[in-house]
Parts: structure tokens; C-alpha cells; sequence
């Protein structure tokens, strides 16, 4: 009753974790395996080098870039892009989000554009946004909220529709008024959905950053990426998603962490009594 | 003149919802300051509409209802609803749930948890105010629930089968909990179930509806056993029994009434 999906994930994550170091042999040996079979195939010259670049030289790249002051610029830059779409595009899905849930004719009115809105492939918005906005951070902070904000938008819409009546009407007995039932109910009810699509909505902000950089920029992770492509550099190309995706680990367990923190009121196992 | 001296008062509420269905149909009721009136019915007579409607939460489509002389006019500010199902906030923990109500009426936050803090004692959560919902039992939600209401010191008390979901011994300890709170400071308490001898056991007076739709109160009955009672104790002596058996001669008709529909539908 309270969250979408969420339980079904929990459950079957919870049932996992009794066996942790288990588990991580088993990814940690999947992470070997894939290595190992890429090292085998570009040793042997089954799969070109120079098109499929090596395990050894990504992670010697990799360490080399590490070490490097320009790398973390680049990062920084990324990163400064994403928690920007990310901080905007929540915050302007969750506004919207209440205000079409609360205003009925307002939604029903849009209801039709903001479904159109949504099906447009935001990546032919990205020469537009830099056009508009020039090649700097803020074409690449567009383009990340134009991918977060329907994340968040629906889901709190959705969260704000389903708050169970009896609660509203429990609450409205207890005196609130609709100031108090918005900070009282519909919030609390609305984060719940809002962080369970969390993940979802940072991993957009990173894609919506580093496909804007990949397209056109001066500085961050996908402009590095698109350099490495215009020489044929498949180690940098490789390295580069490599780092991406240990960016991606961080901040997605960033974002676990807090979520476990600010919805400890959920149930994290099957319910303990029915209620009828 | 009862009108003006009772604690609630329906006249003649007729519900009709959108679609034709009524519920409830030309039904009086006016409950005493500090009478605690039990209405039995058989399942889907509309008894939880009539709850709403003493609530404020549902507008009749014809009568009028008055509180303390007042007609109602939106929410009645003197009632305390506890609800059949789930009303808990599953955000607040047991302290947080129980102290909104005073908190959203302008009481300090600390002088609100304290009192919330009192009445989880008093419903036997001491140990329990940082649980969630999700972390507590049924019986315990309910007592949660119980204290949610009952802090705010409402005069008029409506709930609406509080105890339907619990297993019969839970569910004693609680009614002879709810009795004690009651003979405290004597609220009015209309006390909606479909359980007879609840109904009783607990009550002044028991009002009988008939089997919905249109469902009409087809009985009253004053119920003059001695307090303080012990709900599972009572249901043994001779007046109780004698109670018993000349209201359920009227309900019985009812409940079949009641039964054939829902088995035919």
C-alpha cells in the first residue's frame, strides 16, 4: 500500500544479504571472468586491439588519468552538471508535480502536452540547449532536467493521487488544514514514491550531462570520451566509460544511503498483521 | 428541547449517493452528553455512513444534524473519529502519531510529545512511541490509534467497528480499556459494530438498523446493566442474556434480510 515496486526489490535484496561476502565473491568473480575473456580474445588476436582495446592498457590508462590534475576538472565538471539536473529537475518535478495533483483542472488541462513533452527523444534537444545556452554547463544542465523533472514529476503526482483516504480523513479529524495535510500527508506520501525513483532520476541527470558534453563542449567526462573517438583512442574511449561507471557506483550508493536514512518508516519485510 | 440539549443529534438523515444508491434513509438519532450509544446493523447497512455523516465528513442529502444545539456546517469540531481501517500516518512513528493532532492545533512540539508520551502510557505503548505502524502489531495500532483520537479530548467520540480486526482476546482487553478511558471523563461515544453482544456489553443504549439499502433505525434499546462492567464477565449474567435474546429477535430478520442479498449478488 505504501510504495510502488519497492517491497518486491527489498524483500529479494534482503533475503541475499544474509549471505554478503558470498555474493561479493560471485560478483567480484563475474568482474574476473568478463576481464580475463577480454584479455584471452585481444591476446590471441581474436578481436583487434586497435578496435577493441585492452583490459591492461584501460586500467593502466585509467591509473594514469587517476593521478592526473585535468582529470579531476573534468570530473568536477560532470559532476557539478549532474547534481545541478538533478537538484533542479526534482525540485521543479516535485512543485509541478503538486500542483497538477492538486489542481485537477490544471492536469487535466496539460495532460495531453506534458505526455507529448515527455515522448520527445531529449537528445535532439541537445544542439537546441546549445544553441540557447551556449557550449558552457548550462546546455548540459538543460538537457539533464528535461530528463529528470518527468521522473520525479509523475511519480509525485502519482503519490500525491494515491494517499489513502482514510489517512486524509483521519488527518482532516484531527484538525489539519490544507497547509498542515500538505506538510503532514501528502509530502511525506510523495517523497516515499519520489525516492523510489531516486535512481532512476540520478542516473538520468549523469546520461543528460554526458550526453550533452559527448555532443558538444570544452570540459567533462563525455567530452573526454568524444576527444578519445575523433583520434580512434579505444583506450581512452574505454577508459573513460570505465570511470563513468564507477562515478555511477558512487553516487547511486550516495543515494541509497540516504534514501534508507529518510524512508526508515517503510516496511522493509512482508507486513506483520491485515488490517481486515 | 432534547434537540438543543443533546450532544449530537441527526434528524430524519437520508444519504442517497451518486448512482441512486442510498444508504441510509430518513434515520433520528440523538445521543445524551456522556451516553455511550452502540448502532448494530448488519454488514453493508450503512453504518459507516452514518458515522461520516455525524463526522461532518459526508454532507446528507436531506436532514440536518446538530452538536451541542449547533448545526453542523462542514467538520464537527467536537468529534474524534477512529476509523475501522488503517488512519495511522505510516510516516510518523507511535509519539509523532499520536502528538499531530495537538501539534496542528497550535500546542508546543514538546509540550505535544509529552502528552503523547502520557497517553501512550495510558494505552499500554510506553515502550512502544519510536515504533513505526509497519513495526507494531494490530492490536497495538489500534491502541495507537485510540490515543491519536482520545488526546485531542474530544467530547463526542464516533468509532467505527474499532476492533472488528482483532482476535476476540485482544479484542476484550480493549473494550474493557476503552470502558475505563470512557468512565473517566464521560464522553459521548457512538460505537458502531455488527457484533451484538459488543455492542451490550459496552453501551447505554443500542440502536438497531435495518438491512440496507434504505436502511432505517428499526429499534432502540436501553441497556441498564450495572457499571463498571467486565466485557467478558458480563456476557454470563441473566440480564445480559435476557438483552440479548430480545434484540437479536428483531436483528435476526435483518441479517437474513442482509444475507440473502449479498449471497444472491
Amino acid at each position: 500500500m505504501h510504495a510502488p515496486a519497492a517491497p518486491e526489490q527489498k524483500r529479494a535484496r534482503k533475503r541475499v544479504i544474509d549471505s554478503r561476502p558470498q555474493l561479493l565473491a560471485l560478483q567480484a568473480f563475474v568482474l574476473l571472468g568478463f576481464f580475463m575473456l577480454w584479455h584471452v580474445l585481444t591476446a590471441t588476436g581474436l578481436l583487434n586491439p586497435f578496435f577493441f582495446a585492452t583490459p591492461l592498457g584501460v586500467l593502466e590508462r585509467t591509473a594514469k588519468d587517476l593521478a592526473t590534475a585535468a582529470f579531476y576538472r573534468h570530473l568536477g565538471i560532470t559532476f557539478l552538471e549532474t547534481v545541478l539536473a538533478f537538484a533542479i529537475g526534482t525540485v521543479a518535478g516535485i512543485v509541478i508535480g503538486f500542483w497538477f495533483a492538486r489542481a485537477p483542472l490544471v492536469s487535466a488541462v496539460f495532460d495531453p502536452y506534458v505526455k507529448a513533452a515527455n515522448a520527445v527523444p531529449r537528445v535532439v534537444l541537445a544542439p537546441i540547449f546549445a544553441l540557447w545556452l551556449g557550449l558552457g554547463i548550462w546546455s548540459k544542465v538543460a538537457l539533464g532536467v528535461s530528463l529528470t523533472f518527468f521522473i520525479v514529476f509523475f511519480n509525485v503526482y502519482q503519490g500525491v493521487k494515491e494517499v489513502s483516504p482514510v489517512i486524509l480523513a483521519n488527518a482532516r479529524m484531527l484538525g489539519m488544514n490544507s497547509r498542515q495535510l500538505l506538510r503532514h500527508v501528502y509530502l511525506p506520501s510523495a517523497m516515499s514514491w519520489v525516492f523510489s525513483s531516486l535512481h532512476t532520476a540520478v542516473g538520468f541527470a549523469l546520461v543528460g550531462a554526458v550526453v550533452g558534453e559527448y555532443l558538444g563542449a570544452s570540459a567533462g567526462l563525455g567530452y573526454r570520451i568524444a576527444q578519445a573517438e575523433g583520434v580512434f583512442d579505444t583506450v581512452g574511449v574505454f577508459s573513460g566509460m570505465l570511470v563513468l561507471t564507477l562515478f555511477v557506483i558512487v553516487i547511486d550508493s550516495a543515494v541509497s544511503a540516504i534514501e534508507s536514512k529518510l524512508l526508515r518508516w517503510r516496511p522493509q519485510t512482508s507486513a506483520t498483521v491485515s488490517t481486515h | 428541547m432534547a434537540a438543543t440539549q443533546a450532544a449530537l443529534s441527526l434528524q430524519d438523515v437520508t444519504c442517497t449517493f451518486a448512482g441512486g444508491y442510498t444508504a441510509i434513509d430518513g434515520a433520528s438519532l440523538d445521543v445524551a452528553p456522556g451516553e455511550f450509544v452502540s448502532i448494530v446493523g448488519p454488514t453493508g447497512c450503512g453504518k459507516s455512513t452514518f458515522l461520516n455523516v455525524a463526522a461532518g465528513l459526508l454532507q446528507p442529502s436531506s436532514g440536518r444534524v446538530h452538536v451541542f444545539g449547533d448545526e453542523l456546517n462542514g467538520l464537527n469540531p467536537h468529534a474524534g473519529y477512529m476509523f475501522q481501517s488503517e488512519a495511522l500516518m505510516p510516516w510518523k512513528t507511535a509519539r509523532d502519531n499520536v502528538a499531530v493532532g495537538l501539534e496542528v492545533r497550535g500546542t508546543k512540539r514538546a509540550d505535544a510529545l509529552a502528552q503523547a508520551d502520557a497517553w501512550l502510557d495510558r494505552v499500554g505503548l510506553g515502550a512502544f512511541g519510536d515504533r513505526y505502524p509497519h513495526q507494531m502489531s494490530g492490536g497495538m495500532r489500534k491502541r495507537a490509534a485510540l490515543a491519536q483520537t482520545l488526546i485531542l479530548d474530544p467530547k463526542i467520540v464516533l468509532m467505527d467497528e474499532p476492533f472488528s480486526a482483532l482476535d476476540v482476546q485482544t479484542r476484550q482487553l480493549m473494550e474493557n480499556e476503552l470502558l475505563e478511558l470512557w468512565s473517566a471523563d464521560r464522553k459521548s461515544v457512538v460505537f458502531i459494530t455488527h457484533d451484538l453482544e459488543e455492542a451490550i456489553a459496552m453501551s447505554d443504549r443500542v440502536v438497531i438498523l435495518s438491512a440496507g439499502p434504505r436502511a432505517r433505525i428499526i429499534g432502540e434499546y436501553k441497556i441498564d446493566l450495572p457499571r463498571p462492567r467486565d466485557v467478558a464477565e458480563i456476557r454470563m449474567t441473566d440480564g445480559f442474556l435476557d438483552l440479548h435474546k430480545a434484540i437479536w429477535a428483531d436483528l435476526k430478520d435483518e441479517v437474513l434480510k442482509g444475507y440473502a442479498r449479498t449471497s444472491r449478488a
